[in-house]
């Protein structure tokens, strides 16, 4: 089913705070379609969890409403609502079998005993955990208690599935392959879900549609792409993923192509911008570390490059520079390159094997496709 | 202010949300209202009537220009400060013994500090009378010494030393053992002598439990009422029982009044001094479980005085215990020691109603105590509502007001419309309930604040209302707290005296004040006999307590091991 936050604001009673009070969430607005997979994605304290928790019922919005299947249930208490919490804890009950913590919303609900009994079992078939049932929960890996905790959100079939950093207590290994199961079984059952996290990556993996947040506000609302290689403002690409940025002034701006300039006057290149780019205005521009590539410098081609506008590869430059630190990480090597800007450049390379090994003290060249650069406003104007 | 209000407003809207649960933090705060506060209130009402309708401090004018009352008072707190001094350093003697000094006999002595406070707390009394008293066992049959000086000082101050170095014992030995001693190894490898170590490191350390356990003898001590009552004697007055005869011998109810007020005054200022040294920790070096460690930090010179020590105490108690089983076969204590069941004959005949109506009671009041214990302690960690502190506090003031205070105030508060309950089942049922909820809701509140509060909610979160919650997933989690709630009010609905002793009627009546009633008509044989039964019922429920607690524990795994 759909679900609507509609203006919401949050406010919490703190005296230790200048007004008595800390608003958690401010402003926040989105409706989610049925069946859709959004993820609330920022870092610790931007109200991403209280936000979850006011869908779920635990929390009640100060201003606002909250709309689930196009009933408002912002009176409602928790156990009245139609929405089934996977929680940062698992909060499996400790005092029940596997089956009897699966089976218990079924059995709230007034299931009879059979159906009971053969829904859990055909639910734990489907995570994989149908050896457990009979396991006490202090007897399960934090993977088994996490499938456990997702079996029984799930066994209820609610209208709205909610993750609360379901996944932060694994390690890293079994993370990633949780976070694929989680979305397997949300399509399988397509299920509406709303996930809060603050790991980027798991965001990337899970949703249809990420919400990024800090300090309560809204911070962009997009696809994983959009979130990552078309980003709003500062904040969401330093918060996604490592970012470089170089001041410049926009010197042309239509629709699919943006020509900006940097204060040696280089001229550079993107397909794309942030919305309140214009022409003669300060902006950042944003390239991704993989999205350079590093090549040997030589001087004579280079100008020529630059003034063409297109190199052999159609890929323009960025800067030159020499290279200041470079490690090795097996599957990439990342380079910090001196390019006499503000602060050193990033790049990634892939396949090292392959295209080589940059020493620090080589001098190279940066180059990039205006597909991969993208205009930010200038939080400083 | 303002902020205060809106935040009220804010949890308000969110408990009307759910109506039951409104109604039960409604009951629960105008119950404590009624039977913990509203008795309270009444006493201090009661010591302000001055005759004529009108109120003043005439009765305290009383009071204090009474020498003799002013005796009582100054003889309360003397005793209270020695034997919490005093017994505090046996509880310390032993505590060390048992937790650090690896001594034969650790479990003898562990159990011998243990089953006083299972008893009635006026066994050592009755055992010191048969003991040192007129026709004493050691006074008499031994050194044929007549009207030995039992009563007064020498006899009270013994009493309550056995009958409160037990409670010392088991704070200090906690602290000792959620002490690590790796801390004092540590100190050993800096080359530090046992000596320094211990007054250095282990002393300083415990030092916040050492003064906590004072405290808490003190309050205990100053409240106690059946010690006094058997030994204090009319030339050492002591204020719990001097209240108690201005009610029941003078009828005097202002003057019983302010004696009380006199009395709760200090118990509530070292109470709450208790409270505030808890709370502080600040030596919190509590690792989770109990650490062995491998060095020896006592010296075998040090061992065997401890030893010695230990085991004089030890002898003691068991002296006790031994004349009290005794005197319980014995014909006439002091005189004729053939065996008999005639004591038992009359306990179990004419004396039966009494052992009838306190298990009756016992039994109907300690699954209540408990299960409002584990409610208050779920609603003062787990839900907001205005008034939380009040409820919290409230709860835990009948830990801090002695037993005569409230007894008074009980047969003030309840003997008029519309709650006129003197002589009833209800008036002992509900003082009993509310007088021995604070235990489990101490232990219910440390569980509770120790379980992730997300279990709770996703039980909510998958449809279960507050009732279905608490049923189905709060009690069940802290049922170890419960047990210990169920376990202390069973033993002090079975062993109470002070404020029972005004509430029981002939209707009603119960074992412990049966047995005072024995003692003073010298029926020292049918006082024991009475006296062994109860604490072989009370050791009964325990075990049967524990039997299933362990059960509970194999069946709820590793994640209840923790309690």
């Amino acid at each position: 089913m759909s679900v609507r936050l509609v203006n919401i604001t949050k406010e919490f009673a703190d005296p230790e705070r200048e007004g008595g009070k800390l608003v958690a969430v401010r402003d926040f607005d989105l409706e989610i379609q049925n069946g859709e997979f959004v993820t609330l994605l920022g870092p610790s304290g931007c109200g991403k969890t209280t936000t979850l928790r006011m869908i779920a019922g635990f929390e009640i919005p100060t201003i606002g409403k909250v709309w689930i299947g196009g009933k408002d249930v912002s009176n409602d208490p928790p156990n009245k609502r139609d929405t089934s919490m996977v929680f940062q804890s698992y909060a499996i009950f400790p005092h029940m079998s596997v089956e009897q913590n699966i089976g218990f919303g079924l059995e709230l609900r007034g299931h009879p005993r059979p159906e009971i009994s053969r829904e859990v079992r055909q639910i734990m078939e489907v995570m994989g955990i149908a050896e457990l049932a009979h396991r006490r929960p202090d007897q399960l890996s934090g993977g088994q208690q996490q499938r456990v905790a997702l079996a029984r959100a799930i066994v209820n079939r609610p209208s709205v599935l909610l993750f609360d950093e379901p996944l932060s207590n694994l390690d890293a290994k079994l993370r990633e392959q949780m976070r694929l199961e989680i979305r397997r079984i949300q399509q399988t059952f397509k299920i509406t879900s709303v996930y809060v996290t603050h790991d980027q990556a798991e965001a990337m993996t899970v949703s249809d549609r990420i919400v990024v947040m800090n300090k309560g506000r809204m911070m962009q609302v997009g696809t994983p792409f959009e979130i990552y290689s078309r980003p709003a403002n500062q904040f969401v690409a330093d918060f996604i993923g490592r970012v470089n940025l170089l001041p410049v002034v926009v010197e042309h701006a239509e629709a699919q192509r943006f020509v900006a300039v940097d204060a040696n006057r280089r001229r550079f290149e993107a397909v794309s911008a942030a919305s309140g780019i214009s022409e003669g205005k300060q902006a950042l521009l944003m390239i991704r570390p993989e999205s350079l590539t590093v090549e040997r410098a030589s001087g004579a081609t280079e100008t020529a490059e630059a003034a063409a506008g297109q190199g052999a590869d159609s890929r323009m430059m960025f800067a030159e520079g020499v290279i200041d630190k470079a490690v090795y990480l097996g599957s990439t090597v990342e380079y910090e390159i001196n390019c006499g800007l503000d602060k050193p450049v990033l790049a990634v390379s892939h396949d090292p094997v392959d295209a080589g090994f940059w020493k620090s003290g080589d001098r190279v060249a940066l180059r990039y496709s205006p597909e991969a650069a993208h205009l930010l406003p200038n939080k400083s104007e | 202010m303002a902020h205060g209000i809106s935040k009220a407003a804010a949890d308000l809207r969110r408990a009307a949300r759910d109506p039951v649960l409104l109604g039960v933090i409604l009951l629960v705060a105008g119950s404590l209202v009624v039977f913990v506060l509203y008795p309270l209130i009444s006493v201090g009402a009661a010591s302000l009537d001055v005759g004529g309708g009108k109120t003043g401090f005439g009765v305290y004018r009383d009071v204090i220009r009474s020498a003799y009352l002013r005796k009582a008072f100054y003889n309360s707190l003397m005793m209270s400060t020695l034997t919490a001094l005093v017994g505090t350093l046996i509880g310390f003697l032993f505590a060390f013994a048992v937790t650090r000094a690896k001594m034969p006999l650790s479990k003898f002595f562990n159990i011998l500090a243990i089953i006083p406070i299972v008893s009635p707390p006026f066994i050592g009394a009755l055992a010191i009378i048969m003991l040192f008293g007129n026709n004493g066992l050691i006074t008499w049959n031994l050194f044929r010494i007549q009207n030995f000086p039992i009563y007064g000082f020498n006899g009270l101050f013994l009493a309550q030393v056995v009958t409160f170095f037990p409670v010392a014992y088991l704070t200090l030995k906690g602290v000792l053992e959620s002490m690590n001693p790796v801390l004092e190894d540590a100190a050993l490898d800096l080359g530090g002598s046992r000596w320094k170590v211990f007054t250095k490191v282990t002393l300083p350390l415990a030092f916040p439990g050492i003064a906590s356990s004072v405290l808490l003898l003190f309050v205990e001590t100053l409240a106690d009422f059946g010690n006094p009552l058997i030994l204090a004697g009319s030339k050492f007055p002591i204020l719990s029982v001097q209240a108690y005869l201005q009610i029941v011998g003078m009828y005097d109810l202002p003057k019983g009044a302010a004696i009380s007020v006199l009395l709760l005054v200090p118990s509530l200022i070292f109470f709450y001094a208790q409270r505030w040294l808890v709370s502080r920790r600040r030596y919190t070096t509590v690792t989770g479980k109990p650490q062995q460690s491998t060095t020896q930090i006592v010296s075998p010179g040090a061992r065997i005085a401890l030893f010695v020590v230990c085991l004089f105490f030890a002898l003691v108690v068991a002296l006790i215990y031994f004349s009290i089983v005794v005197g319980a076969f014995a014909k006439v204590w002091g005189f004729d020691h053939h065996l008999t069941l005639d004591h038992f004959k009359f306990v179990f005949g004419v004396g039966f109603k009494a052992v009838k109506d306190t298990l009756m009671i016992a039994g109907i009041a300690t699954p209540f105590a408990g299960l409002l214990g584990m409610v208050i302690a779920f609603l003062v960690v787990r839900v907001k509502f205005p008034g939380r502190k009040f409820v919290e506090g409230v709860s835990m003031l009948s830990f801090a007001v002695p037993g005569t205070v409230i007894g008074i105030g009980y047969i003030l508060a309840f003997n008029h419309k519309p709650l006129a309950l003197t002589g009833t089942l209800a008036i002992l049922l509900l003082n009993f309930v509310f007088r021995y909820i604070p235990v489990g809701i101490e232990s219910g509140k440390a569980l509770l604040a120790s379980i992730d509060p997300s279990i709770e909610e996703a039980a909510v979160n998958l449809g279960a209302d507050s009732r279905k919650t608490f049923s189905r997933i709060t009690l069940p989690m802290i049922l170890p707290a419960f047990f210990s709630g169920l376990v202390f009010a069973f033993v002090r609905a079975m062993t109470a005296v002070s404020a029972a002793i005004f509430l029981v009627s002939s209707r009603w009546n119960l074992m412990t004040v049966h047995i005072m009633a024995q003692v003073e008509s010298g029926n020292l044989g049918a006082a024991a006999a009475y006296s062994l039964l109860l604490v072989l019922i009370v050791g009964a429920a325990i075990s049967l307590i524990r039997v299933v607690l362990k059960s509970q524990y194999s069946k709820y795994g590793g994640a209840m091991l923790h309690f």
